[in-house]
């Protein structure tokens, strides 16, 4: 993908596919913790896979993603591999960190995917190393830092965004901001009204949109990533979103108001999105259900490779402590 | 300069470790240092260790940064994960605190929950000890907290040359190692080492050999026991004094020869004694060596106090030397001999 590109149909359907691969899998993913066929960690990015897939087109696979336990959304956008990620969630040998990492600590490397943090804030200082060593080698490669809202209170993301700015550093904070951290909504936790009020603290570009627009977020996205990559230095991009399935697998989300979460479901970006395609002409019914059909026969695929996998080898305990085996 | 000449030259600890870095920076431009006030613009370092380094090398490699310790070790694990080799100085062990989930959660496990795709070759430079009256946020040996946590190499250097050794050591590691120097002793010569010099990690150092008991330690304590051993040594008590350099990952092998060879131990250490590293070499002495032990595995160590400002508290809160001896002599007179 070009991200120079126009914003057009081209450009939505590609941010579609993107945002349906990552429905299909959150959707599977939930069908099978509810049934009990998968016990995993998992914390769902059902409401914002536009959000993901948006600023996702705008990168090239050299490019990094650091990102956070809710985050299936952007590895998958970044080019997660089904069957590395499946094995990861059923704890197998097969899987991307061979079953020692799980669902809060993906890692791809051969797909840019270098971080995933269990720490709310905590992938944000480590971005700016990623930036920081690219921009000393002198390559093309910017890195997406992919955060909530709640990690906008963390010390972790002021010491960082300072030192982004200072040094010019090729990175895009990208706050999802669902309206909830954890289970403490927005207000009753951050003191600005937009959490890209506080790049003004920094003297860096700061930039809301509406995640539920595929346009605006697009736009503003490649924005972010080509002022990173002609070393005009870091933005802090802010994606209002909503997050339909609470904190945790199993979250009854009883802390949001019913009208809020009835007014998200009317604005739920991905039968909006859908339909956009639809209108749009770059892709009719037919060739939207054969895709969908398409990446279902790739999940069940991984999912069947995942299952019939072996668990981890007793002897991984010990290994990849260090990097020549434990000697202590 | 021949090596010859090399040796009969004297370095302090400041020279040792600005020898490393520069030697380091000099063969892998991947070698980058982060930290408050390092380049020459600032000073080259509160306590000089880097300057004249940006002078050689520039500010992109010597970055002088501000004072974010969160996102000094964050930035150096990141570029770390992109093939640099970042030496982070976090300019006294008490603001490791502020780095805390930076060290714990990211460096120390990344290499092992990602499943070997990724490593943090990072190297942490902190500095610290009591006995200069920098008070209860300044002085703390908290060592035993890193070496806890499976994935960190945790280094103290005794002497000049072994802290050149040891520095470039982890700087060339592929894991994340703390380094810690001697806030007191930055000052106090040794033999300079050849060019090029590196002491393993996880290598202990038997630095005196004797037969009747031994002592294992590192850091400061590792000067005061040598002085008492060749005061014993006068006396016909020959002690064996082991440097154990790397507190983790912690060489079993050289500590348990050592003890099974003298059958006494005296374990020796500037932190607080109570869950100290102290209590995990007795440990490991007394599960192997039970049966062969003539005498208990004792201690010496500060006390479990903040450390105090004033002199005369200070003093009660450190170790002593001459405590130093008189667990030698306990375990010489232990009812246990044979």
């Amino acid at each position: 993908m070009s991200p120079s590109a126009e914003w057009g149909p081209a450009a939505l359907l590609a941010v579609y596919r993107k945002a349906l691969l990552i429905q299909i899998v959150d959707e599977r993913m939930r069908s099978l913790l509810s049934s009990g066929r998968l016990a995993a960690v998992y914390y769902s990015p059902r409401g914002q896979e536009v959000v993901a897939a948006g600023i996702a087109v705008h990168l090239k696979p050299t490019d990094y993603l650091v990102t956070t336990y809710r985050g299936v959304h952007d590895q998958l956008a970044k080019g997660m591999p089904l069957k590395l990620l499946c094995a990861e969630y059923y704890g197998k040998q097969t899987g991307a960190c061979k079953g020692k990492g799980g669902p809060m600590h993906i890692t791809h490397p051969a797909a840019g995917i270098m971080v995933t943090t269990g720490v709310v804030g905590g992938g944000i200082p480590i971005a700016n190393g990623l930036a920081l060593a690219a921009q000393l080698k002198g390559e093309d490669r910017v890195t997406l830092c992919c955060f909530g809202d709640g990690a906008s209170n963390i010390g972790a993301f002021h010491e960082s965004l300072n030192m982004a700015s200072l040094w010019k550093l090729p990175v895009i904070f990208y706050c999802q901001n669902n309206g909830y951290g954890e289970c403490t909504r927005y207000d009753k936790a951050t003191a600005v009204a937009h959490v890209a009020d506080r790049a003004a603290a920094y003297n860096m570009r700061g930039v809301t949109v509406d995640g539920n627009n595929p346009r605006e977020l697009w736009t503003a996205a490649g924005e972010a990533v080509e002022r990173a990559r002609r070393g005009e230095g870091p933005t802090l991009l802010e994606a209002k979103t909503f997050r339909f399935m609470g904190h945790y697998f199993g979250d009854p989300g009883a802390y949001i108001p019913k009208e809020e979460y009835a007014a998200a479901q009317a604005r739920d970006p991905m039968p909006a999105c859908r339909a956009e395609v639809l209108r749009s002409g770059a892709a009719s019914e037919a060739d939207l259900q054969a895709l969908e059909e398409k990446i279902k026969r790739e999940l069940d695929e991984a999912l069947a490779f995942a299952a019939d996998s072996p668990a981890p080898d007793l002897s991984e305990i010990d290994r990849d402590i260090y990097a020549s085996g434990v000697s202590a | 300069m021949s090596t010859v000449e090399a040796a009969s030259k004297t370095i302090t600890f400041t020279d040792a470790y600005r020898l490393a870095l520069e030697e380091a920076m000099a063969a892998d431009p991947t070698v980058i240092l982060l930290g408050e006030d390092i380049a020459d613009e600032e000073g080259g370092g509160v306590f000089k260790v880097t300057k004249g380094l940006s002078t050689k090398y520039g500010k992109q490699r010597v970055r002088t940064t501000p004072i974010s310790e969160e996102a000094i070790v964050g930035a150096a694990i990141g570029a770390a994960l992109a093939g640099m080799r970042p030496v982070a100085e976090i300019m006294l062990m008490n603001f490791v605190t502020v780095a805390m989930d930076q060290i714990v959660n990211h460096a120390a496990k990344l290499r092992f929950m990602s499943g070997g795709q990724t490593g943090v070759p990072i190297t942490i430079r902190t500095r610290t000890g009591a006995g200069a009256g920098t008070a209860g946020q300044h002085s703390d040996m908290l060592e035993a907290w890193f070496a806890h946590v499976a994935g960190m190499k945790v280094v103290v250097p005794s002497t000049p040359a072994d802290a050149v050794g040891l520095l470039a050591s982890c700087i060339f590691d592929d894991d994340p190692c703390l380094f810690i120097e001697d806030s007191l002793t930055r000052a106090l010569t040794g033999p300079a080492p050849p060019p090029g010099h590196r002491v393993p990690l996880g290598r202990a150092n038997v630095t005196r050999e004797g037969s009747d008991v031994s002592v294992i330690g590192y850091g400061r304590p590792i000067r005061d026991a040598l002085q008492i051993a060749e005061r014993l040594a006068g006396e016909g008590i020959s002690v064996e004094v082991v440097d154990v350099r790397t507190v983790s990952p912690l060489d079993s092998d050289t500590i348990l020869k050592s003890a099974a060879k003298t059958r006494r131990a005296v374990v020796v250490h500037e932190a607080p004694r109570s869950f100290g590293v102290g209590a995990e070499i007795a440990a490991r002495i007394q599960e192997h060596l039970y049966d062969t032990l003539a005498a208990p595995v004792l201690r010496v160590a500060s006390r479990e106090v903040p450390v105090p400002f004033a002199k005369v508290l200070e003093q009660e809160y450190l170790y002593k030397p001459a405590a130093i001896e008189a667990a030698i002599r306990r375990t010489l007179d232990s009812k246990g001999r044979r």
